[in-house]
């Protein structure tokens, strides 16, 4: 098993004739996921490494029974594109867009409170259920199929230690980016609520960042609802504040909120070690199995 | 990305909010002129991106010619929090009875606009939040919508205004909402409005940031954007379209992906170095980027020694070795020592191709950074 996405996903990839698109569809084809339908407005009927395209989300899901998408369109289109997967009625929209205005993620994130759909991102790497399937960009090759469940505010930082999980043997259920903007789709206590029902997931590994308080408040729910046991990171504890540290929702505040030491108290207190290096973070996943 | 007081008043003045006199002065001659102009008391203000300039000395009330030049002179070229002030604004005084707070920001865990007043102005709000929350009256919008005039008038009046002024402060901040959705601005403040002896309301500060993803469809603000940098490395930054942050420390940082580039500098904290800087190069590492990158690290004076640490997800590793050989074979001789550290896709290809007369290579994220942190702990002995 595994959360949200496995091998009978059927995705439809929004963008599929950009640039990144196009490769990003190659690789996740090439990973086994099921790439069912492109859609790109005016490219309808054409077709991307076999995959057939239309110009609506809403006739790809008509014609080839998609349930996912994945979206790839640039900043300024990417808020409408989010708005069309979830007025489908899809079951699961990851949006991998980096720079989408946070005023049109609002009007997005309004929106999610009326669907079903669940949004991943955006800005993030996407999701992988290694051996299943990947829904986005990270390298399939650092996975490896297995027992650990991952959620990350990071890309980069995911597949760090990703890599230092699976140089132990310690092999993956799921791994999900929730992404680096103030306002995303999918929470850290969203992935950890879904981690802690999966049966075939014994350990989690939570990444965070300064800046919000999606942590703490994640923190107060493992401490409440979970069995399972998660350690943590937290990045930016040398952060100024007042500067944004390349992700938009990475700043901590001039009052002080959002430090990634209140996250690592927080995180503490509900009984998850915080490793002060990648490598401590597997430490304690190995310590826990 | 902030804009200046007077840009905001600018703005805020354009839709119809009541703002103070003023003109922008870069030199005394010019306050002086200003100050002629406006008449006494006179504030002289510092134009800088600094909260609480007035307990730092970088805001003055002037009541004659001597004291404005006196002033002018002190704050023009003063440093202000690691700042130097290159502009004042000259601003005639207000004659107030009271200082309100109002302003309106995301509130990043509803994912909706907030509206915020506050009866205790003139302070810092954040003080107030912290140790009398009740004293901020909130009305979160639903972004779908737009702003409701009512919800205005009820959040003003919840915070306690006074019923003579309620309705002016109301249509205030209902033109701030529309300049904040109009703007893409993340925070809008202003902080105090004052309330004169007449009974007027005047907007004696203005704050405004906007949301840096949304300059592409803001190309006035895009355009104030290029003269908001206050220094020149992160002016270089822009120019190149890294996300950087220049801190004060003397390691060097390169590497892909935020997350992991802040890992790196906290790193670099943990091991006893001192990190120089922030530098994202994001995805992808041709020898142009990577030069680039190389460049920003290199012109920092602070910078004794660097650490280079790319995780290849799609990016590969050996791309990555040629690209950093490439860049470094430019230099006669390198200027700050270089340490690498390559994982993910064909990293192990990456390393053997790396140049080891340019570039140190160490295998593990931890043992790259202990290795420039003492690089630069040699360069300091």
């Amino acid at each position: 098993m595994s959360i949200f996405v496995d091998d009978d996903t059927r995705v439809v990839v929004q963008g599929i004739t950009g640039g990144e698109g196009k490769f990003h569809a190659g690789q996740m084809i090439e990973y086994g996921t099921n790439v069912v339908a492109g859609a790109v407005p005016g490219k309808g009927g054409q077709e991307v490494d076999g995959v057939p395209v239309y110009d609506t989300v809403d006739e790809a899901v008509e014609a080839e029974d998609a349930d996912a998408s994945v979206i790839f369109v640039p900043p300024a289109f990417a808020g409408d594109a989010i708005f069309e997967s979830l007025d489908t009625d899809l079951d699961l929209a990851v949006a991998i867009t980096e720079g989408i205005p946070t005023q049109d993620m609002a009007k997005v994130n309004k929106r999610l409170s009326e669907v079903d759909t669940r949004l991943i991102g955006p800005n993030c790497p996407g999701i992988i259920t290694p051996g299943e399937a990947k829904l986005g960009i990270l390298p399939g090759n650092i996975f490896s199929e297995g027992r650990v469940g991952l959620v990350s505010r990071s890309g980069t930082l995911t597949y760090q230690v990703v890599d230092n999980l699976t140089e132990r043997g310690l092999g993956q259920s799921t791994a999900i980016g929730i992404g680096g903007d103030p306002i995303i789709g999918t929470s850290f206590i969203d992935a950890l609520d879904a981690f802690e029902a999966d049966p075939e997931t014994d350990a989690v590994v939570m990444c965070g960042e300064i800046g919000g308080e999606d942590e703490e408040q994640a923190a107060k729910f493992i401490g409440e609802h979970m069995d399972t046991p998660v350690a943590g990171f937290i990045a930016g504890r040398t952060a100024p504040p007042g500067k944004r540290m390349g992700h938009a929702g990475a700043i901590v505040s001039g009052s002080g909120t959002g430090t990634a030491q209140s996250k690592i108290d927080a995180l503490n207190d509900a009984g998850v070690p915080v490793g002060d290096t990648p490598e401590e973070v597997a430490d304690h996943v190995e310590d826990f199995l | 990305m902030k804009l200046h007081e007077h840009q905001a008043k600018t703005i805020f003045a354009d839709a119809g909010i009541p703002v103070p006199d003023s003109r922008l002065a870069t030199t005394v001659e010019e306050a002086l002129d200003a100050v002629d102009e406006i008449g006494y008391p006179a504030a002289i203000k510092a134009q800088v991106h600094v909260g609480g300039r007035g307990k730092a000395g970088g805001i003055k009330i002037a009541t004659d010619r001597d004291e404005a030049e006196q002033y002018a002179d002190e704050i023009l070229g003063m440093d202000l929090k690691g700042y130097t002030v290159d502009s004042v604004l000259v601003e005639a005084g207000v004659d107030f009875v009271d200082e309100l707070y109002v302003g309106v920001t995301m509130d990043r865990g509803e994912g909706e606009p907030v509206l915020m007043v506050s009866t205790e102005g003139g302070v810092d709000i954040e003080e107030v939040a912290a140790e009398n929350p009740d004293a901020i009256a909130r009305e979160h919008v639903d972004p779908a919508f737009g702003l409701h005039p009512y919800q205005a008038r009820k959040v003003v009046y919840e915070a306690g205004v006074d019923g003579d002024v309620a309705l002016d402060v109301a249509s205030i901040l209902s033109t701030l909402y529309d300049l904040y959705e109009e703007n893409d601005a993340s925070e809008i403040e202003v902080n105090p409005v004052m309330i004169t002896g007449d009974r007027d309301v005047v907007a004696a500060d203005a704050v405004m940031n906007i949301d840096e993803d949304a300059l592409f469809r803001q190309p006035d603000l895009a355009e104030l954007a290029e003269e908001s940098y206050e220094d020149d490395l992160e002016r270089k930054a822009g120019e190149y379209g890294f996300d950087y942050v220049r801190l004060s420390g003397n390691v060097g940082i390169i590497g892909n992906g935020a997350g992991l580039v802040m890992t790196t500098l906290d790193l670099v904290d943990y091991y006893g170095g001192s990190p120089a800087n922030f530098l994202d190069i994001g995805g992808g590492a041709k020898a142009e980027r990577v030069t680039q990158a190389l460049d920003m690290v290199f012109s920092d004076d602070n910078v004794d020694a660097v650490v280079f640490n790319i995780f290849g997800g799609i990016t590969r590793g050996d791309e990555v070795a040629k690209g950093i050989n490439e860049a470094l074979e430019q230099f006669d001789e390198i200027p700050k020592k270089v340490v690498v550290r390559l994982a993910g896709t064909n990293a192990a290809e990456g390393m053997e191709i790396l140049n080891t007369d340019l570039v140190e290579v160490e295998e593990t994220l931890e043992d790259a950074v202990q290795r420039a942190v003492q690089n630069a702990e040699e360069v300091t002995q």
